[in-house]
């Protein structure tokens, strides 16, 4: 291969900069919004799967098993080509043609749900860690088992699985670039789009890295302070993964 | 829509099939290069020369950090630069995952070896042996077997993972099914299968896993 | 008080207790002994539901411990100790007194801080009210656990092993709570190996080997002149050294 033009300024000068930070916005909205959502299901569908009731174990152990075993890039096509599909006729239409940013939303409904099935196994591994003791300590003083959750099993087990959640949570912006399958103009979309305007690939792709390493970066720092302020005096947790 | 046609999927079978059996191709040479490589990154990781663990603790974090499709896309370019010429994105799809991979198979080894009583090593060294020996020997035989359930799970992920070639437009098995999707203009069929032929795939692998980690624990 | 009428309870095929029969009365307090896995922990834990039993009854107070309604209300009534301590260990020791007080019986913070602060003075701990239980030695935490019952004002207290987990220097601390207790009129049943304590303190004997009460008798007349060859056996074992 002949030599290569190298030419760093292309990614500091317009119109490729602007890709390349609307990109980074499109990643930080998108990982956030499904981060939401992930969070909030996950930790249900964690719960559930901690519960005494079999059927609503056996529901929440099904969510995992299906959102676990079939590829992201797979469960993303799902939601943006063949849900409308299947929808009633409006419905389908108005997810193709009305919704603004179809894309978007499929990739954040994709990957909000896919991730709490991640955050789901981090919650139940979460909960069966605190020691058994302190739940019967808690109904042998009247709590009821709601009243056990709330006040001893849930702060227990979240604060046991801050570390793991948090790599979830640096997951959920990693597969955020999956959605550029669909369309999304996320940070890696917006590298590849420069280089096919300008050729300068080995650019464009560096100045996705550092952003990513960046976001990285900013996570850990974010991760330290979380677990700074969710420490317990004297107390060693201990997680089970 | 209209009714679901099987016979699409009937038809082009063969075709499938062989996309499959890429992915399996690919799957199985980035684990074993991913273990390899992450065992010799592992033992860098924990060596006690500040420098070189530093580089593999930098490797690790770098890999950790990026998304996969972004090292997909970095080796594809990278690789024919300096090979000096063009080559399949196989190559560069199973060099991209070698190194994507042997960052997670070497903190899943460093964990499991970290795991295993420092004493043990001790032990090792104090009957006279290297030690490279007390680990090859004594730590190694323990670790592998608390991390196996790990490894395995990690190889799963793997396996799914390797769908993402479809972005260098490798034939595996998700870029088949995209081909034939498109031809035959019946996407709700092809991607509907996909993800059943990924999830009884991926499925009986972790039972299996399950199986197996319950057998070799009794 | 405390009637517990023909008991029994199996784990799968094995018979843990075998038609347990025993009452207490108010103000008694009553030591159970016997051989590891001769069911003592079993026995108590059945008196707060704990260790549901499979037959036989057990009423306490006149609420049976079998019927659910009566279960919630019972436990607020039955305090009970643990060989772990099982304080929560996110709760600073004044926050796990007051927990159960609050959630369970509604109470205002400051009624319940206040009770628990007298409570604290009671088991010597006044100063430690702010500290995290995994900054206190096991006596101080098992002194915590004991103040943490007394706060819902429970009409027996239930005491499994509380001395077993601690080291020697710290049994006394705790013993002498007990004693204090006791003098007070509390109803008890403590499940411990302390003889000591046993002869000083209980009223009767209850010695239980492979899920039988064999022997009911007053200590003076267990640890002298035990009937059965099984306590005899049993307390040539512990008393030898």
């Amino acid at each position: 291969m002949s030599a290569y033009n190298w030419n760093w300024a292309v990614i500091v000068s317009e119109p490729y900069v602007g890709w390349l930070l609307d990109g980074l916005a499109v990643t930080v909205m998108l990982a956030l919004s499904s981060w939401a959502i992930a969070l909030v299901l996950g930790t249900v569908i964690g719960l559930a799967r901690t519960l005494p009731s079999a059927p609503l174990r056996w529901l929440a152990t099904g969510y995992v098993e299906l959102f676990r075993n079939i590829p992201v890039l797979v469960q993303m096509f799902l939601w943006f080509f063949v849900l409308p599909e299947l929808l009633p006729r409006e419905a389908g239409h108005w997810l193709k043609r009305d919704l603004p940013h179809p894309e978007f939303f499929s990739a954040m409904v994709c990957l909000g749900l896919y991730t709490a099935s991640r955050v789901a196994e981090q919650v139940r591994s979460g909960i069966t860690s605190v020691p058994p003791g302190l739940a019967a300590a808690a109904r042998a003083s009247g709590l009821s088992l709601a009243q056990t959750y709330r006040y001893v099993l849930v702060p227990l087990g979240f604060r046991i699985i801050v570390p793991p959640l948090t790599s979830e949570f640096l997951g959920i912006f990693k597969n955020t670039s999956i959605a550029l399958t669909i369309g999304v103009m996320e940070i890696t979309a917006s590298s590849r789009q420069i280089e096919s305007y300008t050729f300068q690939g080995y650019e464009a792709f560096a100045a996705a890295t550092a952003l990513y390493l960046l976001l990285a970066l900013l996570l850990l720092f974010l991760t330290r302070r979380i677990e700074a302020r969710t420490r317990i005096p004297g107390w060693i947790a201990r997680s089970n993964t | 829509m209209g009714h679901l046609d099987v016979n699409v999927i009937l038809r082009n079978l063969p075709y499938l099939w062989e996309g499959l059996q890429l992915s399996f191709l690919l799957a199985a040479i980035a684990i074993a290069g991913g273990i390899f490589f992450g065992l010799i990154m592992a033992l860098l990781r924990m060596s006690s020369i500040r420098p070189v663990a530093w580089i593999a603790l930098g490797y690790v974090n770098f890999f950790r950090s990026v998304p996969l499709i972004l090292v997909i896309f970095w080796i594809y370019f990278l690789v024919p630069l300096l090979l000096g010429h063009a080559t399949g994105p196989f190559l560069s799809a199973v060099v991209a995952f070698t190194m994507f991979e042997t960052a997670y198979y070497c903190e899943i080894i460093r964990a499991g070896v970290q795991s295993t009583p420092k004493g043990q090593i001790s032990a090792g060294v104090a009957s006279g042996m290297t030690w490279l020996q007390a680990m090859r020997h004594i730590v190694m035989p323990q670790a592998f077997r608390k991390m196996r359930p790990i490894l395995l799970t990690q190889s799963i992920i793997l396996f799914q993972d390797t769908s993402l070639v479809y972005v260098v437009t490798l034939r595996d098995f998700m870029t088949s099914v995209s081909t034939v999707a498109s031809q035959e203009l019946r996407m709700v069929e092809l991607y509907l299968f996909a993800g059943a032929a990924y999830f009884a795939i991926c499925f009986a692998g972790s039972r299996l896993i399950n199986r197996l980690d319950g057998g070799f624990r009794r | 008080m405390i009637e517990i009428r023909d008991v029994s309870k199996w784990y799968g095929s094995f018979q843990v207790l075998k038609s347990c029969s025993v009452s207490v009365a108010r103000g008694e307090v009553v030591v159970v002994c016997g051989p590891s896995g001769s069911g003592k922990s079993t026995l108590i834990k059945g008196v707060n539901g704990l260790e549901p039993c499979d037959e036989g009854e057990i009423v306490v107070d006149g609420l049976n411990v079998g019927v659910k309604a009566d279960l919630r209300v019972l436990r607020t009534r039955v305090g009970m100790v643990f060989q772990n301590f099982e304080l929560y260990p996110h709760l600073n020791v004044l926050d796990n007194i007051c927990l159960a007080p609050m959630v369970v019986l509604k109470r205002k913070r400051e009624e319940a801080e206040a009770r628990a602060r007298t409570l604290l003075g009671r088991v010597g701990l006044t100063d430690h009210a702010l500290k995290f239980p995994a900054q206190l030695s096991g006596g101080q935490q098992q002194r915590v656990a004991i103040a943490r019952s007394l706060a819902m004002d429970p009409v027996v207290m239930l005491f499994d092993e509380p001395t077993s987990a601690l080291d020697p220097e710290m049994i006394k601390e705790v013993l002498d709570v007990m004693s204090d207790l006791a003098r007070d009129g509390m109803t008890m049943i403590v499940v411990t190996h302390e003889m000591g304590f046993a002869r000083r303190v209980a009223d009767r004997i209850i010695f239980m080997d492979a899920g039988e009460i064999v022997e009911v008798r007053p200590p003076e007349a267990f640890f002298t002149a035990p009937e059965s060859e099984r306590a005899r056996a049993f307390l040539s074992k512990i008393l030898e050294h």
